[in-house]
């Protein structure tokens, strides 16, 4: 373990003229690699958004869709990136506010995380509508007790609240970029220094920006809590079996936490390794964030059993048909899957020494990943199988996405890609200033002892 | 307390009167083919006029809505629906009346007959299911937008120019009554003529929700919904709540208190908590054979 005031902030022996090259490299020519991984994303991006507009023109009929499975897939969407998104609240402001030095090469891609998941989810829902040109009814006629209107309500406030977030550190960052102005096209230039707001990094201006992070970071907790947990509510507020629960809202809250941190997991590892910052994102962070994955891991176990415990032992007959098939049933696959693969496995490699390495942990960041989209299928679709009235004669009840909401599934994750990969080549993926700041931070712990 | 009871049983009367006036009139009008023969009809304010078939032109009966905006429903009324199991031998006319009426597409039922398991030893059961207007209903509790709303006349409409799609009441319904456009509607031209109301739900637009409506227009002019009125069991009651009465397709008027107090009433899935404005009667000595049985099990009493 290294000393805890994280001394190593950046390559040993090292200027903070060297690290704000360094960081400011990341920036830099795109390689030839980047520009295909840029252009694959844009491409699946484009052709979701060519089966949206068919979707569009043809009513939401070209899905799989029905009167019984009346959500599906985008909606499973909308919740995994609901939760994705609670990444960079808890890396950023959880570990600010506790003064954790080893968040300083973080933060900014976990909000970064927040902010463009959160721009996938909120299209998910108007991707799901079946009038999108009606959006504006919500505004017109919303009715405040509807579980819908809190989460639009919460899901707007998050995302004000984590815009501004994720721009405040990065003022200083702009000022840094502005004065070296030299090394950018004039767009860019003229970018930094309107977004810079005039930084001069007077003592003056260091006191109202920490002011002012210390408040967000303060604020942004219950907001991040709220919208998880009305995102919840919305299955939550309804009469049918594996949703009517208690615990539904801290469930989503512990489940959120538990993607968030795996997602922010592997941006780590993919900037790492295409922005050569190994000096930066070393092994001690995967480790730190790693286990903490691994207790919020074993909570949400702990929320899994305890979201069948009851109704294992007694229930109702449309339960007991609930439990049937997710636990032996049509379900059966997705349910054990999420089981082992998302949570069993990777909470096992987080926790034996031997494989808490950095392949482990990213490997089982990557596992748990897709464990939680499967997860979000199992809360969503096998209750909708099971309606307290016998279906009329003759029909059979299934759910399998078509070709359109998978393309328009895989065209959002490739959106939700390509903000993120073009947000890190205009704007630093690490603070400049905080790991610069953490490095002085460290001198004067050193000096002490 | 007595004279307002007598006043129910009062209007009750005058209106089952009426509507027996009025359906009988209205067969005239469709019986009449000889010309310059006066019919007679039911003026406003229960007078008999006398008018010339020429002046009566033939097209599907298509009344203004009970309320023009939809909204309110009709002062005074608590519809309410009682079905009798008793009586239903799930020959499935309802749902075609119902259809036929509201120009509803293949596939696609307000009031399917549902078969329902037996519970444990006992027979299993035709079902009819219309959506239950519950009093405190899940589904107009989640719409973000008011657009499915409940009327002081006790139904649960849709407004299908407000809907946006969202489905959150077809998940939250129980009782899954509600419907969903999910593509373009293929209404036939008819629909289109009589213009839009939440009170029959026609035409239809795409990617809005649409249910069992009880048909309050019907009823506002003291007509039974067509799935009652199609019911060639007699099997399907309605009428109003405050009234205390309810009206079969035989004409048959009983009084609502008594008819639930004595034949066991109960309402389907009561424990949600929905409240709904439907009615079941058991189907106890039942008059068909139940599903899967022969005629022959059933004279046998079942046995």
């Amino acid at each position: 373990m290294s000393s805890p005031a994280f001394n190593s902030h950046g390559p040993l022996a090292s200027t903070d003229a060297q690290v704000t090259d360094d960081l400011i490299a990341t920036l830099g020519r795109p390689s030839l690699f980047h520009k295909t991984w840029v252009i694959s994303l844009a491409l699946v991006a484009l052709w979701g958004a060519v089966c949206y507009l068919y979707q569009v023109k043809n009513g939401l009929a070209v899905t799989a869709m029905n009167d019984y499975f009346c959500w599906g897939v985008y909606i499973i969407n909308f919740v995994f990136f609901i939760g994705i998104s609670m990444a960079g609240t808890l890396i950023s402001a959880m570990l600010r506010l506790t003064g954790a030095e080893w968040r300083r090469p973080i933060t900014r891609m976990a909000e970064g995380i927040t902010l463009f998941a959160l721009m996938i989810a909120g299209p998910m829902i108007i991707i799901d509508m079946g009038r999108p040109d009606r959006f504006l009814h919500v505004l017109l006629y919303g009715r405040l007790q509807s579980p819908i209107l809190w989460d639009v309500l919460s899901l707007t406030t998050y995302m004000a609240g984590s815009t501004i977030y994720l721009y405040l550190p990065l003022i200083p960052d702009m000022a840094i970029l502005r004065d070296h102005s030299t090394n950018f096209s004039p767009w860019r230039r003229r970018l930094y220094t309107i977004l810079a707001l005039g930084w001069k990094g007077s003592p003056a201006q260091h006191h109202a920006l920490e002011r002012a992070l210390s408040v967000m970071a303060v604020v942004i907790i219950p907001v991040a809590v709220s919208i998880h947990t009305v995102t919840a509510w919305i299955f939550g507020m309804t009469l049918r079996p594996g949703w009517h629960s208690t615990i539904i809202g801290p469930d989503f809250v512990v489940g959120a936490l538990y993607s968030g941190i795996a997602a922010v997991i592997v941006a780590m590892a993919i900037f790492r390794k295409a922005f050569h910052l190994e000096d930066y994102l070393k092994l001690e962070h995967f480790k730190k964030l790693g286990l903490l994955l691994l207790a919020v891991g074993i909570a949400y176990l702990y929320f899994t059993v305890n979201n069948f415990a009851g109704s294992t032992y007694v229930t109702g007959t449309e339960e007991r048909s609930l439990l049937q098939s997710i636990f032996g049933g049509t379900y059966a696959i997705q349910f054990w899957t999420m089981v082992i693969v998302g949570l069993l496995v990777p909470c096992l490699l987080l926790a034996l020494p031997w494989t808490r390495t950095l392949a482990g942990i990213v490997f089982a960041s990557v596992l748990i990943n897709i464990g939680m989209w499967l997860m979000r299928f199992i809360i969503i679709v096998p209750t909708l199988s099971v309606p307290f009235m016998p279906t009329p004669v003759g029909k059979h009840l299934a759910y399998v996405p078509t070709f359109v909401e998978w393309s328009i599934t895989f065209g959002g994750f490739a959106a939700f890609g390509l903000l993120y990969t073009l947000f890190s080549k205009v704007f630093p993926i690490i603070s400049i200033w905080e790991i610069i700041e953490g490095r002085a931070v460290a001198a004067a712990v050193e000096r002490k002892h | 307390m007595a004279n307002d009871r007598r006043d129910f049983l009062k209007r009750g009367l005058m209106t089952a009167t009426a509507a027996v006036a009025g359906a009988s009139a209205f067969k005239a009008i469709q019986a009449a083919a000889k010309p310059n023969v006066s019919l007679p009809v039911l003026m406003p304010g229960g007078m008999i006029g006398h008018v010339s078939p020429s002046a009566i032109s033939s097209h599907t009966h298509m009344p203004p809505a009970a309320d023009p905006t939809g909204r309110n429903g009709v002062p005074g009324r608590r519809w309410i629906m009682v079905i009798d199991l008793a009586k239903c031998d799930g020959c499935g006319k309802c749902t075609e009346a119902c259809g036929k009426a509201h120009f509803i597409p293949p596939g696609r039922q307000w009031i399917p007959v549902l078969v329902m398991p037996g519970e444990g030893l006992s027979a299993p059961e035709y079902f009819p299911r219309p959506c239950f207007h519950c009093d405190n209903p899940p589904c107009t509790k989640v719409c973000p937008v008011n657009a499915t709303y409940k009327t002081q006349d006790g139904t649960v409409l849709i407004d299908n120019e407000r809907c946006i799609g969202c489905r959150f009441c077809i998940a939250a319904c129980p009782y899954g009554a509600r419907s969903f456009n999910w593509g373009p509607p293929e209404d036939p031209p008819e629909a289109a003529k009589r213009g839009y109301s939440p009170e029959w739900g026609y035409p239809r637009r795409i990617g809005t929700v649409e249910k069992c409506d009880f048909c309050p227009d019907h009823a506002a002019m003291g007509m039974l919904p067509h799935c009652s009125s199609g019911c060639p069991m007699g099997a399907i009651y309605f009428g109003d709540q405050n009234e205390d009465a309810v009206t079969n397709s035989g004409g048959e008027t009983l009084r609502l208190s008594k008819l639930l107090r004595d034949r066991s009433a109960y309402r389907h899935l009561e424990n949600l908590g929905t409240e709904p404005r439907v009615y079941y009667l058991p189907p106890a000595n039942r008059q068909y054979p139940a599903p899967g049985e022969t005629k022959a099990d059933a004279k046998k009493g079942g046995a």
